[in-house]
């Protein structure tokens, strides 16, 4: 066996948001980190997604772990040396009239929110209207969340990767892990060059991809791989300050935009589309951004002028629970996991990085992670 | 500037409320800069732009209508009561603070 | 003058006649079925129109789609229906060509599927997007051959945003579909022989131009004279329109280095600063720049085709890969004129037919091996012509690693030559998608049209590699913007 390239106290198998802020946050609890990329960081899900950073509308158990990523998120910039572009402009959700009982639903959230540390706002009719003058006729409520935002999510990881280079962590890109496994205390990872990586704690945050190396260690889960529907248009005098999404149990329906301070108005959602992680690559079916700019029109009229410039998708991991998972694995000692955020990994991902250090090393986390446990996807036979 | 084809039916359409004389033929481009040197203001600060490749490429010359809609200049013909206006119109939606 | 004779001057009568000749004895494979193949033509100029007609001529009624509302494209533009300039004032020697594929447009218009004033956005399963006034559409088809033409290729220059500054295209454009100058006294500005074309066009149709100012050095045309030998006709016509220019008194130099267009962003353009092959620095005066450095093939369509792309050392540019007759890595997929690779309208002419007789051979249809070789024959040539070409008149890739740091490369974004270096230093970004996510280099309007090459060129300095390392812009759709209303065809 050749000699390994590097021996670590931690490796970290996936560059996306997850692995590239553990990264960070282990290296300033003087941990050695070694993390591996099979592209470029960030180029996936963390690349590509829509950028929401919304406590809002997340299950009410995992409002600590965002709370927890809200606080990183607004000294982002000092903490990474660079902008990451986070705007704390407020998010805004909506239902429809055909659907009233949401409006029931948003108030039950708002009032157990509440005890968690979020508030929001409840707007209707007039209040809605005038504070949000661009809605369409069929939307009939909002729940306002003033201090969610939004934030650039091609330029994130990529940050949290050089401060934690900076900070020491060793980073190798283009480096694909095809072969884990525990020999003794150490975990020995193979590239697909033959290149070895060493180190007694293995954390895989690879993704669409996790999968394929949860596996390896009899940990097999659900994951699908979809691509997430995006869209841009041109860039508009700047009006918009809240990000914008429908609450509604139909996918197509799930859209939401948000302005960015240059001007252009990013789209996302509806349906989603195919995506291929062995090749890397995803395509954005164009009846699908098609479907997206119907919605668009509905939920916000006066978008329908803008001209859209460009569309774009990525590979993101999804479980049926549309949970991720992440703690420590069920079967080896010293492995934990942080992957398959199904599309909701952004805002909280530099929480996940915070939480994930902070259990590998000192043992323990404040942070309730029963939710994310990879033994829920254990079967009879495994 | 018109080298020639100077006999053609004017038409009348308007910039920011003013009355342009143009030419039936013109591009809404040439319409435009027949009168002044400007089609619209860069959204980055870099000054004013007037269309640069003049075949639907560069999409330099994105105009707005009055009733909000986007032409874009090069490719759209001059035609009589078309309104433009040199800034989005209704950007002023109040924002949430 | 006799080598103009020999060859035929466009893939025109004798290549018909030989075309029915080989028909007659044998039926196209499908004749006599219910279901005809499905050929989608992109793009109605010289490659589109001459493929259109092959694919009559064969039995097959194809859909022409095409973004203007009159065929011709670009180089053989058509005015508009209510000027009336003669064929020669517009086309000068090439009057009879253009002349010829508007007519023959003309003729088969009706028999043909035309769609003017329609985009194709998007391809994807074997449908095209379309989009035009009435909404959205969906085509399918069984052979698309994409005859998407081309662009000016730019390399930025200090104050190449101002108002007055266009490209080569643009001055000639303004020129042939709208009778205008581009200002009152023009500088040409850049490399190729479009400089010359255009600036002798604006002086025979009255403008005032200021000075031709080539960035190649005269000595490069004596190089490059054995290539372009293979187009005698085009040189000659070239020779001549060099003298023109000087028999009108305009100042016309070689081996300039482009240094500012001088101005402002709210007066916009008032001359040009060179660097003279002499080393002294000359302003001209001006009041419209008109620049570009010969041309760049559209390939955003090709691109989301999935068509494979190779890189082209002669040229330092991506091209989409094609065999001899046009096919593209992608089968179904066809490339013709200028959209696969410059070689001039001449030439597209020649490629048009070639690509369709590929679409026909691959459905089944008995060709006339000769006529393939007579066509390849010219086309060859053309090449050869259009490699003379690259070697008289070089994109000036190494102006890129001169450009100060304040001039713009992205015009859609403003972004600086400056602030793509700052991201490749800082975040070690050599890759033309990675740098466009950092910097926003290619993220505006245009895609990547008028900066790409110019920001692979400034990434390769920068970073120490060569250009093709730094690879090229994915395409993605929306190949041109599209509204956010846009709705299905038919829908109110």
């Amino acid at each position: 066996m050749p000699n390994p390239v590097s021996v670590s106290d931690v490796l970290i198998i996936g560059g996306g948001l997850m692995g590239t802020s553990a990264a960070l946050f282990l290296r300033q609890r003087g941990r050695s980190v070694t993390l591996l990329e099979s592209d470029l960081v960030g180029r996936q899900a963390s690349g590509t997604n829509f950028g929401n950073v919304r406590r809002q509308g997340r299950p009410l158990h995992q409002l600590p772990l965002a709370n927890r990523a809200i606080a990183i998120w607004r000294r982002a910039n000092e903490l990474l040396g660079a902008d990451v572009e986070y705007l704390q402009s407020g998010h805004i959700r909506v239902c429809y009239r055909e659907r009233p009982e949401n409006i029931a639903k948003m108030e039950e959230y708002a009032t157990e929110a509440r005890h968690l540390g979020l508030d929001l706002e409840l707007l209707t009719g007039n209040a809605l209207r005038t504070r949000f003058p661009f809605f369409g006729p069929d939307v009939l409520a909002g729940s306002y969340s003033a201090l969610d935002g939004h934030a650039n999510p091609r330029l994130t990881a990529p940050a949290f990767a050089r401060a934690a280079q900076k900070a020491g962590a060793q980073v190798f890109e283009n480096t694909r892990i095809i072969h884990a496994a525990k020999q003794g205390t150490d975990f020995v990872v193979t590239a697909e060059d033959g290149r070895t990586f060493q180190a007694p704690v293995l954390l895989i945050t690879a993704g669409a991809w996790g999968n394929k190396l949860s596996q390896q260690f009899g940990e097999p889960v659900p994951l699908t791989p979809r691509g997430p529907n995006m869209s841009v248009t041109e860039p508009v005098p700047y009006a918009i300050a809240p990000a914008v999404g429908v609450m509604t149990p139909v996918e197509e329906e799930t859209v939401y935009f948000r302005q960015v301070a240059r001007g252009n108005i990013i789209l996302g959602g509806s349906t989603r589309g195919p995506s291929y992680p062995d090749q890397y690559r995803a395509y954005v079916l164009p009846q699908n951004t098609m479907k997206q700019l119907r919605q668009i029109r509905r939920l916000a009229p006066a978008l329908a002028n803008l001209n859209i410039i460009r569309v774009w998708t990525g590979i993101e991991g999804y479980l049926p629970d549309s949970l991720p998972v992440m703690g420590p694995s069920a079967t080896t000692s010293g492995l934990f996991y942080a992957f398959g955020f199904s599309g909701s990994g952004f805002q909280i991902g530099p929480g996940v990085g915070e939480t994930i250090a902070e259990l590998i090393d000192t043992g323990t986390t404040p942070i309730d992670l029963s939710h994310y446990d990879i033994a829920r996807f254990r079967t009879a036979e495994s | 500037m018109r080298l020639a084809e100077q006999d053609r039916a004017p038409l009348t359409l308007y910039v920011d409320g003013q009355p342009v004389t143009a030419m039936e033929g013109d591009t809404l481009m040439v319409a435009m800069l027949a009168g002044g040197r400007v089609l619209r203001t860069s959204e980055f600060g870099d000054g004013k732009r007037a269309g640069f490749c003049l075949m639907a490429a560069c999409q330099d010359c994105w105009v707005w209508s009055e009733d909000g809609g986007r032409l874009r200049a090069c490719s759209t013909p001059a035609s009589a009561g078309l309104r433009i206006s040199t800034s989005q119109p209704g950007a002023s939606w109040p924002t949430a603070k | 003058m006799a080598d103009r004779e020999v060859r035929p001057a466009t893939a025109g009568p004798r290549t018909h006649v030989r075309v029915s000749q080989a028909a007659e004895g044998r039926r196209p494979a499908f004749e006599g079925t219910s279901i005809a193949p499905r050929i989608v033509v992109v793009g109605a100029g010289p490659a589109g129109v001459r493929a259109a007609q092959t694919l009559l001529e064969a039995g097959i009624r194809p859909v022409v789609i095409d973004e203007a509302a009159r065929a011709g494209g670009q180089i053989y533009r058509r005015q508009p229906a209510n000027f009336r300039r003669s064929h020669e004032a517009l086309y000068g020697t090439e009057a009879a060509r253009a002349q010829a594929v508007h007519d023959g447009f003309d003729a088969i218009a009706a028999a043909v599927d035309y769609r003017p004033d329609t985009l194709v956005w998007n391809i994807a399963d074997g449908q095209v997007w379309t989009a035009s006034e009435k909404g959205y559409a969906t085509l399918a088809y069984d052979a698309l051959i994409l005859c998407t033409g081309a662009t000016d290729r730019l390399m930025p220059v200090k104050g190449w945003h101002y108002a007055g500054a266009y490209s080569l295209g643009a001055a000639q454009v303004a020129l042939k579909a709208q009778a205008c100058a581009i200002g009152a006294n023009v500088v040409f500005m850049g490399s190729g022989p479009l400089l010359y074309l255009v600036a002798s066009q604006y002086v025979k149709a009255g403008a005032k131009v200021a000075a031709v100012l080539d960035t190649s050095p005269f000595s490069n045309r004596l190089r490059a004279a054995v290539d372009l030998i293979a187009q005698p006709g085009i040189l000659a016509d070239g020779v001549a329109l060099t003298r023109a220019l000087a028999k009108a008194g305009v100042p016309v130099l070689t081996g300039v280095t482009p240094l500012e267009i001088t101005g402002d962003g709210d007066d916009g353009v008032n001359g040009v600063r060179v660097r003279l092959g002499n080393g002294t620095e000359r302003h001209f005066t001006a009041d419209a720049v008109a620049m570009g450095y010969h041309l760049r093939p559209e390939t955003q369509l090709a691109d989301l085709a999935r068509c494979e792309f190779a890189f082209d050392a002669k040229t330092r540019q991506w091209l989409p890969k094609r065999d001899q007759d046009g096919r593209a890595s992608v089968a179904g997929v066809y490339l013709a004129g200028d959209g696969a690779r410059i070689l001039g309208a001449r030439s597209a002419e020649v490629s048009g037919r070639l690509a369709a007789f590929a679409a026909l051979a691959d459905l089944g249809q008995k060709l006339d091996p000769l006529t393939l070789t007579h066509l390849r024959g010219q086309v060859a040539s053309y090449a050869r012509f259009a490699r003379g070409l690259a070697t008289a008149f070089p994109w000036p890739h190494e102006q890129a690693a001169s450009l100060p740091d304040e001039v713009i490369v992205c015009r859609c974004e403003a972004v600086t030559a400056g602030d793509l270096r700052r991201v490749v230093n800082e975040t070690g970004a050599k890759e033309a998608n990675r740098a466009k996510a950092f910097s926003r280099v290619g993220m505006g309007r245009c895609q990547g049209r008028y900066c790409g090459h110019a920001g692979a060129e400034v990434i390769a300095a920068c970073a120490n590699i060569p250009v093709e390392q730094v690879g090229r812009l994915r395409g993605q759709a929306p190949v041109k913007p599209l509204p956010v209303a846009i709705a299905p065809e038919g829908e109110e």
